[in-house]
Order: C-alpha cells, then sequence, then structure tokens
C-alpha cells in the first residue's frame, strides 16, 4: 500500500511516498520498521499507544485502532499534529 | 530470624569490605591548556563549541539536530569521540543518537530507553524524553547510565546501542510511590536525574528524583537505599515522605568522592560518607539571595569548592535571577561562607536563568566554568569564576551544558 511520510520522519524512509504491506494498520507500521529501522517507536509508544502529535488517515478517515483491517490498496496517510512553538 | 538477619547483615557487610577492597583512591589530574569542548544542549538543537588551548576562542559546530529537542549532549570521557544526544521533537517519541566521531556522523540507538509493555489491561509507562545521561566508570567502556521522564532509570553495556530497564527502580512499588505521577513535580514531567557512578567503585551509584529524594546502591543497582535526612521539604508537607523530596541537582567531588554537594528545591547541602546527614550549608548565603536555584557544579580537584547560581524563590516562584541581576556563588570551603562572583555579567534587567544540567567545570587548572541561560547565551570563566565572559549569544534556550576533552 502507499503510505505518505510525513516530514520529521523522512529522515528515515528518505522518501516522502513509500509503499508497505500489511493486512492491518499494525502491520504496516511494523513493515515500515522492518525497512526503515526505528521509525516506529517515534510514532507508536511501548505500550502500543500513538504518540499524542502522531495521527493516521486511511483513505481520508482518521483511525486510532492499531487493529483496523487495511488492504493493499487502501492509502495510509501519516500526519504530524500541531505542537505548538 | 534472628540468625537469619544476622547472616544477612554479615552478607552485606562483607559485600561492603569487598567493595572497598576493590575501590582504588581517585586521582584527579590537573591540567594546563586542555583543549575543552562544551557541549550545548538546546530547545531546538544541539552545538559544540570548540576551544583553543587558552579558551578565549570558540569555534561553533552546529547545529545539530535542528528543531529536536535535546536535553542532555554527552561526550564519552573514556575515549573523547563517542557522543549520545538524547533528543525527541515536538510531534515524534524520544530517542538516543550516537556519534562514535566526536559528532561527524550520527546514528539512532537500536533500543531507546522503554519502559516493558504493561499487561494486559494495565495503562503501563511510556518514556517522554530521556532527561539525563550519565557514562559508566572508567572500567567499564560502553556502560553508560540514562534517566528519564516518567521517572526511570536504564542503563546501556553497548555504548547506547541498546538499553535495559532498571527493574529495581521502574518497577518497584515503593520507588513508583515515590515517583508519583506525571502531574507531580516539575512542569514537563518528573525527572530522574543526577545520576552518579564512584569513580573508586562501579557498583556504587547515586541518583536523584524530582520529585522522589536521592538513593544509593552498592550492588550495581540491585538493591538502594535513600539518603535524605537532613533535607528539607515545602512547608506544610511531611519530611518522613520521600515524594515531598525534590533534589535539582547532585553532585559527587571528584577529588573525595564521599563528599556530594545538591543543589535541592530547599536549599543547599552537603554530605560527607559515611555519614547519611545532610547539611544546609545554604543558611550561610546572603540572606537577601537565599539559597534556591536549580544548577551546582563542583571543583575538579578540591572538594571544598563548589559553584552555585540562585534564583528567584519568592512569591510565585520567578525562577529568575534575584533582583535582575545575574550573579554565581562560590564556596571555598565547603559550604561555611559563600562569595559572589559576577564579573563580566551584566549588571541590571537580566530575567533568565540557569536550568540544573546549564553549568558545568572544565578539567583545567585553573577551572573553566560555563553555564548556558533559558534565553539562549553561553556564558565561560577562565579564572574559577572570576571574570565571566559571553561566548554564544541568540542560541535556542539552553537545556543542558556539558564539556568533554577530544581524545
Amino acid at each position: 500500500m502507499n503510505v505518505l511520510i510525513p516530514a520529521p520522519l523522512r529522515s528515515y524512509s528518505g522518501h516522502r511516498r513509500v509503499e508497505a504491506a500489511g493486512s492491518s494498520l499494525a502491520e504496516v507500521l511494523a513493515d515500515l520498521d522492518r525497512q526503515f529501522p526505528g521509525i516506529r517507536f517515534r510514532m507508536i509508544n511501548e505500550q502500543e499507544r500513538m504518540r499524542p502529535h502522531i495521527r493516521f488517515f486511511v483513505n481520508g478517515a482518521q483511525t486510532f485502532d492499531l487493529s483496523l483491517p487495511l488492504r493493499a490498496t487502501d492509502e495510509l496517510v501519516i500526519v504530524q499534529a500541531l505542537s505548538g512553538g | 530470624m534472628v540468625a537469619a538477619t544476622k547472616k544477612i547483615a554479615k552478607k552485606k557487610s562483607m559485600r561492603r569490605v569487598a567493595a572497598a577492597a576493590t575501590r582504588s583512591k581517585a586521582r584527579p589530574s590537573s591540567r594546563q591548556g586542555s583543549r575543552v569542548v562544551v557541549l550545548i544542549a538546546t530547545r531546538k538543537g544541539a552545538w559544540l563549541y570548540h576551544g583553543d588551548s587558552t579558551r578565549k576562542n570558540w569555534r561553533p559546530d552546529g547545529p545539530h539536530f535542528l528543531g529536536h529537542i535535546i536535553n542532555h549532549l554527552v561526550l564519552d570521557p573514556r575515549d573523547g569521540r563517542t557522543l549520545l544526544a538524547a533528543a525527541k521533537t515536538g510531534h515524534l517519541g524520544p530517542t538516543i543518537f550516537r556519534s562514535t566521531d566526536y559528532g561527524r556522523s550520527w546514528k539512532e540507538a537500536a533500543r531507546p530507553p522503554a519502559f516493558p509493555k504493561a499487561p494486559s489491561g494495565e495503562t503501563g509507562r511510556a518514556v517522554d524524553h530521556t532527561f539525563w545521561l550519565t557514562p559508566g566508570h572508567a572500567s567499564e567502556p560502553g556502560v553508560w547510565y540514562a534517566g528519564t521522564s516518567p521517572q526511570g532509570l536504564f542503563r546501556s553495556d553497548d555504548s547506547g546501542v541498546t538499553w535495559e530497564p532498571f527493574f529495581s527502580i521502574n518497577e518497584d512499588p515503593q520507588f513508583r510511590e515515590w515517583m508519583g505521577t506525571v502531574q507531580d513535580g516539575t512542569p514537563d514531567g518528573p525527572k530522574l536525574h543526577s545520576i552518579l557512578v564512584d569513580p573508586r567503585d562501579p557498583a556504587h551509584i547515586y541518583f536523584g528524583m524530582s520529585g522522589g529524594g536521592v538513593h544509593e546502591s552498592i550492588d550495581r543497582g540491585r538493591t538502594w537505599k535513600s539518603i535524605v535526612a537532613g533535607l528539607e521539604v515545602v512547608e506544610g508537607l511531611d519530611a518522613s515522605k520521600l515524594a515531598f523530596h525534590d533534589p535539582h541537582c547532585v553532585r559527587l567531588c571528584p577529588s573525595n568522592p564521599d563528599r556530594l554537594y545538591q543543589q535541592n528545591h530547599c536549599g543547599i547541602y552537603r554530605i560527607d560518607r559515611p555519614s547519611n546527614q545532610w547539611v544546609r550549608i545554604g543558611r550561610n548565603m546572603p540572606k537577601r539571595v537565599g539559597d534556591v536555584g536549580f544548577p551546582m557544579a563542583v571543583h575538579p580537584r578540591d572538594a571544598d569548592s563548589a559553584w552555585v547560581f540562585p534564583m528567584d524563590g519568592s512569591s510565585v516562584w520567578p525562577r529568575t535571577c534575584v533582583g535582575g541581576v545575574p550573579a554565581v556563588y562560590v564556596t571555598r570551603n565547603g559550604g561555611k561562607s559563600w562569595s559572589r562572583t559576577a564579573g563580566g555579567l551584566p549588571e541590571r534587567d537580566v530575567w533568565w536563568t540557569v536550568k540544573r544540567q546549564a553549568m558545568a567545570v572544565d578539567g583545567n587548572d585553573p577551572v573553566g566554568l560555563y553555564f548556558g541561560t533559558t534565553s539562549g547565551e553561553l556564558w565561560s570563566s577562565r579564572n574559577e569564576g572570576r571574570q565571566w565572559a559571553c561566548i554564544a549569544r541568540h542560541l535556542p534556550e539552553i537545556y543542558a551544558v556539558e564539556t568533554g576533552e577530544p581524545g
């Protein structure tokens, strides 16, 4: 699936858009971490919770559910939320 | 029962004797003209200021990690080349960056400090940021310690690539009670800090918690003992409860590791081990200045000499220079008396302050002193505080200042 990587995480991916595989959001994030080691922990903490200023949109709809089923044709957009100055 | 207790006591006593036997006498060296690098961690990145042999001229190197929140940047004194930086950003979670070539290139830790995954149904804690980094003992290359917020103690045995939690602290019910919640303590989260390793004995470790007191281990962190006797707490609170103790900065004297100094939320203290009693030496500060502050620095070769940077702790606690006039205070007699040292510093209308990690000394003779301000100025003194000069202006808010000698 196509994944849009936000600017703060492009030091990991090197690209704005990357491909990742998985049948759920958690699996896609695991695949991203396999490709770009360390990227997942910057978004998801050790208690499997999304970090406060990272948001995930699947086909334009925001989700907070890591177990959300995904298809290969879906688009995942990772967004940096506003977090002050 | 009594026999068992005696047996444990004897075993502990033998362990202390064994540890003492393996200790070597600390012999801090006196150096003249050694090159110094000053490491600046700020709210928006990190800088290295490379000094020449006179310590008059400084070459800035940075920003490293522009826009990242860097809480601490430390050079490994065991090789003079490895740097560790505690980082996060406004959006991204915390991590540790490492450089093994003196800052030319950086690589992220493979497993940064993190708490264990909580059992199902429990919330669990997540590291918000690593606040403090301490290199391990000289005999243990590759060992580092880290203190985090929320409060946790971590150790790395591979130069910061991977980090393991101290379950004896992080998961201990008593320590967890003393740590309180994320709403207790420092505004941006309670912090585990001032991790100190006895230069005579790698198994002997201290650390401080804001709040939560000062703690000591003589067995590499397997067991811990609290050392808070003599420390005061905010009026109306119960000093017997460790959660109310707020050490801001604890320093161990390299020339006499049995002596520690402490800038606390409630005064300046000294302790001479094996005593367990802190003495409030801040009572000897001028009354109009008081003894509230964040940072403290100790002389590398003279355990009677230490410096503080007092702040305004009156009314609503502005935490700025007292009266708008910045000044460092020095003791040359273990805290019996204090002298003001402010030559070269602005004489009025100054409202910045110096955070707990933002004052440091170098190893030269005379000692160089450095502090960074919340307004982004870096000040230095080449003569132990008698005269000050501004090395840098217009940096972001400075969180930490450390020194090192490149290898």
